[in-house]
C-alpha cells in the first residue's frame, strides 16, 4: 500500500455523518485531535458523541465523510485502525466469565503476544491499576470501578498510541469516579493521545487539553476549558429571597453589583446570577443585607453542563426528548 | 470477509510501529485458537450448557426405544440399530442449534465490543466457538452410544464401525452448526434464533430416516426425507455402525457437509463482519 503520510493529527475528521433510519445521530462533525493531546467531546445524552467515536474506532460503518487517524484512512484500512487505537467503551467490554488475568491474557494473546508475554503484561497492567488482588476472580463478582479500571487496563496491552475513552466515569460514584480520573491522568503523563467523551463539565475541565461540545449530532462550540467556562461565568449564584416580594429588589442590587440582570427561576423568590468570580457572591449578600433584604438561601456553584449549553445553544441539556437506541445499543 | 483469509499482508510503518493491513493465515489461526480457549473456560464454568447434551441423549434413546420399539420394529431390541443412529443424528443436530443460540447471546455481551475493536480477524470470534463445541458433539455422540450400548444394541461395525460413525457425528454436528452460526450472526435475539432453528431442526430430524424407515412413507414425503442432508448423515452413520462398510453414503454425506460449510461460513463471516 502507498505510504502513510506523516501528520501532526492523531485524528482527523470531517463532515461525519450517521444516520438510524430517518433520524440523524450525527450531523456533519469534524474533529481535530493533534498527536500527545487530551481531547474531550462533551454533550449530553444522546447528542451523538458515543456514534462518532464508535464511527472512528472502526465499530460502526460512517454514512458519510471522511475521517483519518495518524494518516489512515478508516473507511478503506479498518485493520489497521484497529492495530492503532485502543477502545474503553461506556460499557465494560470484558468477559463476565474470565478473571481479571485470563481476560487481560486473551486480548493479549489476541494481538500477537505469546503466552508468557501475555502473562507478565497482564500482571504488570492488574498491579498498576490496582487489581491485583482481584486477579483470580471472575468479573461478575467485581464492582463497576473495578471494571471500568480492568476495561481501560485491556485497552492498553498493545500500548496503542491513541486512545479512545467513551464515558469513563458515567455511572461510577463520586470516589470511584476520583480514581479513576487519577489513572487517566497517569495514562496522560505517558504521552498518549486521548479522545475522551463525557456528559460532565468538570471531567471535560479535569482532563482534557481541548473540547469540543456536541449537541444533537453537530458540533456547537469548541475551544480550552477555560475558553468555554468563560462563555459562561466561573460559577453561579442561586438565591432565594425571605419574602417573593422582595424579588424584584434583590434582582436590582444583583445587577448594580454585578452588572448584569440575574436570571428569575420559577420558585418564588429564587434567582440565579452569573460570576466572573466566586468571590463576588460575598459582594451581592453584604448588598443584599445593606439594603435589608433577607435572603432564605445562598449558594455558589460552578457551571453545570446545563448551562454551558444554555450559554451556547439557548436551550436546556436535560430536555433532549430524542435521545437514539443506538447510542445505548451495543 | 472473505478477504480476511487471504495469506497475503503487506505492513506498513504509522508513527513507530510496523501495523499490517490485514491479518494473516498464521494470525487468523493463533486468533482462532484463543477464542476456543475462551470458549471452553466459559462451557466449564457454566455447567448448563452441558445439560443438551447430557441428558438429552439419555432421556430420549430410552424414551424413544421403548416407545417406538415395539411399534415401528416388532421389538425394543430389533428397533436399537435405527433408533440409536437416528438419536445421534438429533442430539448432533440440537448440539449445533445451541451453538447458533449462545453465539447470539455472546454477542450482546460487552466483550463483543472489544473483539470486533481488536485487530483480529472478523472470523476468529465465530470459529473459535465452532472448534470449542467440537467437545459438546463428542459427548453427545459417546453418552447416546454407551446408552444403546446399556440397553443391549450390539453394532454389527464393531469397534472400528462404531469409532467411524462418531467421529461421522461429530463432523456432521460441527458442519450442520454454521446455519445456526449465521442464524445466530443474523437475527435480533437469542430467542428469535431459538425460535427460527426450532423450526428448522424439527423438521430435519423427523421428516428424515431418523426413527422410522423412509419406505413406509408417502412418496411425496420419502422424496424430500432421501434429500434431507440429515437423512444422508444417517444412513452413512448406519452403514457405519451397523454393517462396517464404508458405502457411497458415506460419501454423500461428507459432501453435503462439505456444500453447508462452504455456503455458511463465508455467509457467517459476512454477515458478522456488516454488524459492526
Amino acid at each position: 500500500m502507498t505510504p502513510v503520510p506523516d501528520t501532526d493529527l492523531a485524528v482527523a475528521a470531517s463532515g461525519l455523518v450517521k444516520t438510524f433510519d430517518d433520524f440523524r445521530a450525527v450531523d456533519g462533525i469534524d474533529l481535530e485531535v493533534r498527536r500527545g493531546e487530551v481531547f474531550g467531546v462533551l454533550g449530553p445524552n444522546g447528542a451523538g458523541k458515543t456514534t462518532t467515536l464508535k464511527m472512528l474506532a472502526t465499530l460502526l460503518p460512517m454514512d458519510g465523510g471522511e475521517a483519518s487517524i495518524f494518516g489512515v484512512d478508516v473507511r478503506r484500512h479498518p485493520h489497521m485502525i484497529r492495530q492503532l487505537v485502543g477502545v474503553t467503551g461506556q460499557y465494560a467490554s470484558v468477559d463476565e466469565n474470565l478473571t481479571g488475568s485470563e481476560n487481560l491474557w486473551l486480548f493479549g494473546r489476541l494481538q500477537g503476544l505469546s503466552s508468557a508475554r501475555a502473562k507478565v503484561i497482564a500482571k504488570d497492567l492488574l498491579e498498576r491499576f490496582g487489581l491485583a488482588e482481584a486477579r483470580d476472580k471472575q468479573i461478575k463478582t467485581f464492582s463497576g470501578g473495578m471494571r471500568r479500571r480492568l476495561d481501560l487496563a485491556a485497552s492498553l496491552i498493545s500500548q496503542p498510541p491513541l486512545i479512545f475513552l467513551d464515558e469513563p466515569t458515567t455511572g461510577l460514584d463520586p470516589r470511584t469516579r476520583g480514581q479513576m480520573w487519577e489513572t487517566i491522568r497517569e495514562l496522560i503523563r505517558d504521552g498518549s493521545t486521548v479522545l475522551l467523551t463525557t456528559q460532565y463539565l468538570d471531567e471535560a475541565d479535569q482532563l482534557a487539553d481541548r473540547i469540543a461540545v456536541i449537541d444533537r449530532g453537530i458540533k456547537v462550540a469548541e475551544g480550552t476549558p477555560d475558553e468555554l467556562k468563560t462563555s459562561v461565568g466561573s460559577s453561579t449564584l442561586q438565591l432565594r429571597m425571605s419574602d417573593p416580594d422582595e424579588t424584584v429588589g434583590a434582582a436590582d442590587v444583583v445587577r448594580r453589583v454585578l452588572g448584569e440582570a440575574p436570571v428569575l427561576t420559577p420558585e418564588a423568590g429564587g434567582m440565579n446570577a452569573a460570576l466572573t468570580d466566586a468571590n463576588q457572591a460575598a459582594d451581592v449578600l453584604i448588598a443584599l443585607r445593606q439594603s435589608g433584604l433577607s435572603i432564605a438561601s445562598a449558594t455558589v456553584q460552578k457551571p453545570t453542563l446545563d448551562e454551558v449549553f444554555m450559554a451556547i445553544t439557548g436551550h436546556s441539556a436535560e430536555d433532549e426528548t430524542h435521545e437514539p437506541q443506538m447510542e445505548a445499543s451495543r | 470477509m472473505s478477504t480476511t483469509l487471504l495469506p497475503d499482508h503487506e505492513t506498513t510503518q504509522v508513527l513507530d510501529r510496523t501495523v499490517v493491513t490485514r491479518p494473516s493465515l498464521r494470525d487468523t489461526l493463533d486468533q482462532s485458537l484463543a477464542m476456543a480457549w475462551r470458549a471452553l473456560k466459559k462451557m466449564r464454568r457454566n455447567p448448563e450448557q452441558w445439560f443438551d447434551v447430557t441428558l438429552q441423549p439419555l432421556l430420549f434413546t430410552a424414551m424413544f426405544a421403548y416407545i417406538f420399539g415395539g411399534a415401528i420394529s416388532g421389538s425394543v431390541q430389533e428397533y436399537l440399530p435405527i433408533v440409536i443412529t437416528g438419536i445421534l443424528a438429533q442430539t448432533a443436530l440440537t448440539a449445533s442449534m445451541a451453538t447458533g443460540i449462545q453465539l447470539r447471546e455472546d454477542m450482546d455481551k460487552g466483550v463483543f465490543d472489544r473483539f470486533k475493536s481488536l485487530p483480529i480477524a472478523r472470523i476468529a470470534p465465530l470459529v473459535g466457538p465452532a472448534i470449542a463445541d467440537l467437545a459438546r458433539y463428542a459427548t453427545a455422540a459417546t453418552l447416546t452410544i454407551l446408552t444403546g450400548l446399556l440397553m443391549g444394541y450390539r453394532p454389527g461395525g464393531g469397534v472400528p464401525g462404531v469409532l467411524a460413525g462418531w467421529l461421522l457425528t461429530i463432523i456432521a454436528g460441527w458442519s450442520l452448526a454454521w446455519i445456526f452460526t449465521y442464524l445466530g450472526t443474523r437475527a435480533r435475539s437469542a430467542q428469535a434464533v431459538q425460535g427460527i432453528s426450532m423450526m428448522i431442526m424439527f423438521p430435519l430430524t423427523f421428516l428424515s430416516n431418523a426413527f422410522v424407515p423412509a419406505d413406509t412413507l408417502p412418496g411425496w414425503l420419502e422424496a424430500f426425507v432421501k434429500v434431507n442432508p440429515v437423512s444422508l448423515v444417517i444412513s452413512a452413520v448406519r452403514d457405519l455402525m451397523n454393517d462396517g462398510m464404508v458405502t457411497a453414503n458415506v460419501g454423500w454425506a461428507l459432501l453435503g457437509c462439505a456444500v453447508i460449510v462452504a455456503v455458511f461460513l463465508p455467509l457467517s463471516v459476512r454477515s458478522y463482519s456488516r454488524k459492526m
